[in-house]
């Protein structure tokens, strides 16, 4: 059976009926049409559906939608705020972190919670981060200068926080 | 032509016009087309390597809820075999249908397809499919396949030999007579699984007659032209988009089943169709690659000069030959493992042979890596034999640059190289004279540490048409560009290459953008969808897309450029020698403040009430490039590491190389696709493999028993580059997607049998797992107590 819940997506609420067996990264995808997460994997290594879930960077593919009932998502679509990129995207591109960039929104948003919590990371710290994160096209080299130049420009201007971070 | 064409952005980092949509979730991969009623597929596969299909009951399937249509080998007959373009002498060919009828050759062969409402219905739907199976006998192993008496894989060739293809030239009994030093390997190179981050998927649409079939793949004019042939559809009514595609490393290189069997759905439920692969599907139902295994021997002198090399390999190319399979273990392979080194003697034999497991084509290098990689690790071998310093072996052997263009004893002729420089940098860049010290360190540390160089030559550029037909390439080896000015001087460059991470929308625009006198910001890239290219576009694969579908691009800007100078000379009444095409405008030199803009060049072509006489309207062109010859690029690769001396552990700790692939379009390109490559061939040495047990079942299955690197296993790369122009096109360009890949694995390798050396270890097989080392030590360590 069908089951309502309410959900926060990148700051609008979506009330639907999900089935109890369906995955967050399926509702994000299919019911709200959020392609920019996806599917890499279905044993929870590749991270490439990575997203926020309460300010917690989350495998979409390991969590049921009826699990996110009240949570605030934050997606790849939910990064850039009125026009503007997230640093962490705008990283990316200049770094060229992103290749097919079929991984890169999971990787995004691994980033965007590991800053959140170590605002100036050692490339070390920055390499286990991201280890849940597969990429086959960069060899991490520039994903690892992207995250430390993000880390680097949140540091310079203070970012208005995504809703789910204000809230964790 | 007019004027020298400028270059301004050829050369410099351009931003990537890719990114701005991959950064914020705009770009549409495959799996994201949804359609309005559309269906979904899912397919039964074989849990079996190898059985007769008994029978297939459907029934109950058919009963489940939600489910439109189940289709089993029969239903699809007509829909024909899938293609092989390749044809080596002698090449036993295997009919390989979508789905099997009369029995299965692999663990994953497809034997039922179910289509319903939902994925999930289709997915329960499939599981209620019965299948009775009589299960054969299973052969794995190439080299036991190739042995009397093994099972006949694809029993209607009457064995499972696919192919013998020799390279020979000069006198190897005589070479191996002379030698004073004779060395032999015997060399794996293991079968790996692409993994490209985004697993295959198929949607189409069946409207009005028209067929638009969307696929994850690297070449969508073949799919488009055996999708048309097959299913029986003119080929003007099948319009085949490869939209972003998430990677691909050859594993995208096919015309697959899946494209048949969504587009023969479509085409006869009147419904939209859509099949995506899951993860562990791929891992059976994907292509695969390497799989090779060899014997080198070297006869040289004991100054380290190489006489001749004999190499015999078997390789495996699984249940059933695929697309471009026979070439990675032939053409790409034998004819380049001379690489960068002067070979007077050279007797090469390659066998392919069918087995029960997943079918093998091409994965990055295809064939390159390998040969490089035994050749590089025999090179190892006589460094150790002669007791001299590998890096200057393979100095000694160098082709020297004044030999250029240079005809290799295996029959191709190199164009240009230098190799030494590269092998300087990357020597300086590793610190290689200061290495015994830090070798002596880690002793002290109870650990081993070695260096490992690797020097290579690639072979790129593929392929001049007449080359590819005397090697048995059904199909030439040109690409296609077109150019096309709106009258408002808006450009759209259509390019037959199809990237899947490679940035042609970016490099594409940076060479238009010099001949044309214009921003890259004003240059539109469009790719991958059969109804806007030229006819024809061979793809993208093989390195080939800069040097051939750059060129092109190059070509055809040129041809615009040269209309736009004469409709300039014929407004500004001068001379065309005397226009100057230059950042926007168009004017006559020494007269810039009476410019045209390039738009007014434009929109008075479409005008048409003031051009010279006898001048067409209309400002595009397209070009087919046919190579004159390939390219070969070339580099070293030097990596250290330091093993664990507890338990086996190799970290990579520093990894420097120096690349040469001509001139750099676009450098932070350039070096992006030999990060890339670099932590792949690291992925073979260090990590990935496949692993069957004697059954034909894939015990590495998923990404939780096949090891695909992360972060933490790669390390930061030290990059450097010389730069040596080919002759062969117009930009002197190379091409570098697979020289990574290439270069690494065996410097890698090379590395770790170094830091065992002194155990007296001589050659461990790949991937140099932590066990495979521990192990190798331990049987060491007691071999010298004894």
């Amino acid at each position: 059976m069908p089951q309502s819940i309410t959900v926060t997506v990148n700051g609008t609420k979506q009330t639907k009926d999900v089935e109890p067996t369906h995955l967050l990264v399926e509702l994000l995808r299919e019911t709200l049409g959020l392609t920019g997460t996806h599917v890499g994997c279905d044993t929870s290594q590749c991270g490439a559906c990575t997203v926020l879930v309460d300010g917690r960077a989350t495998k979409s593919c390991t969590i049921l939608a009826v699990q996110t009932d009240g949570a605030e998502v934050v997606t790849v679509e939910g990064l850039a705020r009125n026009g503007e990129l997230h640093p962490i995207q705008r990283a990316f591109a200049q770094e060229h972190a992103l290749q097919c960039g079929f991984c890169t929104p999971g990787l995004m948003i691994t980033a965007v919670d590991f800053l959140a919590r170590n605002p100036s990371p050692s490339d070390t710290e920055i390499r286990h981060a991201i280890e849940g994160n597969l990429c086959r096209c960069t060899g991490y080299h520039n994903i690892v200068n992207a995250i430390r130049s993000a880390a680097g420009m949140m540091a310079a201007t203070a970012q208005p926080k995504l809703a789910a971070e204000v809230k964790r | 032509m007019t004027a020298a064409t400028t270059t301004t952005y050829i050369g410099a980092r351009v931003p990537r016009k890719e990114d701005p949509r991959l950064i914020t979730g705009d770009g549409l991969f495959t799996d994201d087309v949804t359609l309005p009623g559309m269906v979904y597929v899912s397919l039964v596969r074989s849990p079996h390597a190898h059985a007769r299909i008994r029978r297939i009951d459907t029934a109950a399937a058919k009963k489940e809820p939600g489910v439109v249509a189940v289709l089993t080998g029969k239903d699809l007959e007509a829909t024909g075999v899938l293609p092989v373009f390749i044809s080596v002498p002698k090449q036993s060919t295997s009919k390989h249908m979508p789905i099997a009828t009369d029995k299965v050759r692999y663990a994953g062969d497809a034997v039922a397809a179910v289509v319903a409402e939902t994925r999930d219905a289709a997915k329960r739907a499939a599981d209620a499919v019965t299948v009775d199976y009589e299960p054969l006998p299973v052969v794995v192993d190439a080299t036991k396949a190739l042995e009397p008496g093994a099972p006949i894989v694809n029993e209607e060739l009457g064995t499972n030999l696919v192919f013998t293809y020799p390279v020979k030239g000069g006198d190897i009994d005589k070479a191996f007579r002379d030698a004073e030093v004779k060395v032999a390997l015997h060399i794996v190179n293991q079968r790996l699984i692409p993994n490209a981050m985004e697993p295959r998927a198929v949607a189409a649409k069946f409207e009005a007659g028209e067929l638009t079939l969307w696929s994850t793949t690297q070449i969508p004019h073949f799919v488009q032209l055996i999708v048309s042939l097959n299913l029986g559809l003119s080929q003007n009514k099948v319009r085949v988009i490869a939209p972003e595609v998430g990677g691909g490393f050859g594993s995208k290189l096919q015309v697959y089943a899946e494209e048949l069997l969504v587009g023969h759905l479509a085409k006869t439920l009147g419904r939209p169709v859509k099949w995506t692969e899951e993860r562990r599907e791929g891992y059976l139902a994907t292509v695969h690659g390497r799989d090779l295994v060899g014997d080198i021997e070297l006869a040289a002198e004991r100054d380290g000069t190489i006489l001749g090399v004999r190499i015999r390999t078997v390789a495996n190319m699984g249940a059933y030959l695929q697309a471009f399979a026979p070439v990675s273990a032939t053409i790409l392979h034998a004819f380049i493992i001379p690489g960068p080194y002067i070979i007077p003697a050279f007797d090469i034999e390659v066998r392919g042979a069918y087995t029960n497991t997943t079918p093998v084509d091409a994965y990055r290098g295809a064939g390159r890596p390998e040969a490089i990689y035994v050749m590089e690790r025999a090179i190892d071998r006589l460094a150790d034999e002669i007791g001299m310093d590998p890096a200057e072996v393979r100095r000694k052997n160098f082709i020297p640059p004044d030999a250029f263009p240079f005809n290799t004893i295996s029959g191709i002729t190199y164009d240009s190289g230098d190799y030494a420089p590269a092998l300087d940098r990357a020597l300086a860049m590793s610190d290689y004279k200061g290495f015994e010290k830090r070798r002596a360190a880690a002793k002290a540390r109870g650990n081993y540490r070695g260096i490992g160089i690797s020097s290579y030559v690639e072979i790129c550029g593929l392929a001049p048409s007449k080359a590819n037909s005397a090697l048995g390439v059904g199909w030439g080896g040109y690409e296609s560009a077109r150019i096309r000015v709106h009258p408002t001087g808006a450009v759209q460059v259509f390019t037959g290459t199809s990237p899947h991470g490679q940035s042609h929308e970016t490099s594409w625009s940076q060479i238009a953008a010099d001949a044309l006198g214009i921003s890259p910001n004003d240059i539109e890239v469009r790719h991958g969808d059969t109804f806007e290219s030229p006819g024809m576009g061979v793809g993208t694969f093989g390195s080939r897309s800069l040097p051939v579908g750059g060129i092109a691009v190059h070509k055809a800007a040129e041809k615009v450029r040269e209309k736009v100078i004469q409709i300039a000379a014929h407004l500004l009444e001068a001379s065309p020698e005397d226009v100057v095409v230059q950042g926007g405008k168009v004017f006559v030199k020494g007269v810039p403040d009476k410019a045209k803009n390039f738009s007014d060049i434009s929109m008075a072509a479409y005008l048409a009430n003031n051009l010279p006489e006898g001048m067409e309207p209309g400002l595009e062109a397209t070009v087919y490039y046919d190579p004159p010859n390939f390219t070969f690029p070339f580099g070293t690769h030097i990596a250290e590491v330091e093993i664990d001396g507890e338990t086996g552990a190799v970290e990579l700790v520093r990894y420097s190389a120096c690349d040469d692939c001509g001139r750099q379009i676009n450098p932070m390109i350039v070096e992006g696709q030999l990060h890339g490559g670099i932590a792949q061939g690291i992925g073979q040495a260090l990590y990935e493999t496949a692993v069957y047990d004697e059954n034909g079942q894939l015990l590495s299955g998923s990404m939780m028993e096949y090891h695909v690197p992360t972060a933490e296993d790669i390390p930061a790369f030290q990059l450097d580059h010389t730069v040596t122009l080919t002759k062969t096109n117009p930009l002197g360009v190379k091409g570098v997607g697979e020289a990574g890949t290439i270069g690494s694995t065996p410097a890698v390798a090379n590395a770790v049998i170094d830091a065992l050396s002194p155990l007296g270890i001589k050659h461990l097989d790949m991937p140099l797992t932590p066990e495979k080392i521990w192990r190798a030590i331990q049987k060491a360590d007691g071999e010298r107590k004894r």
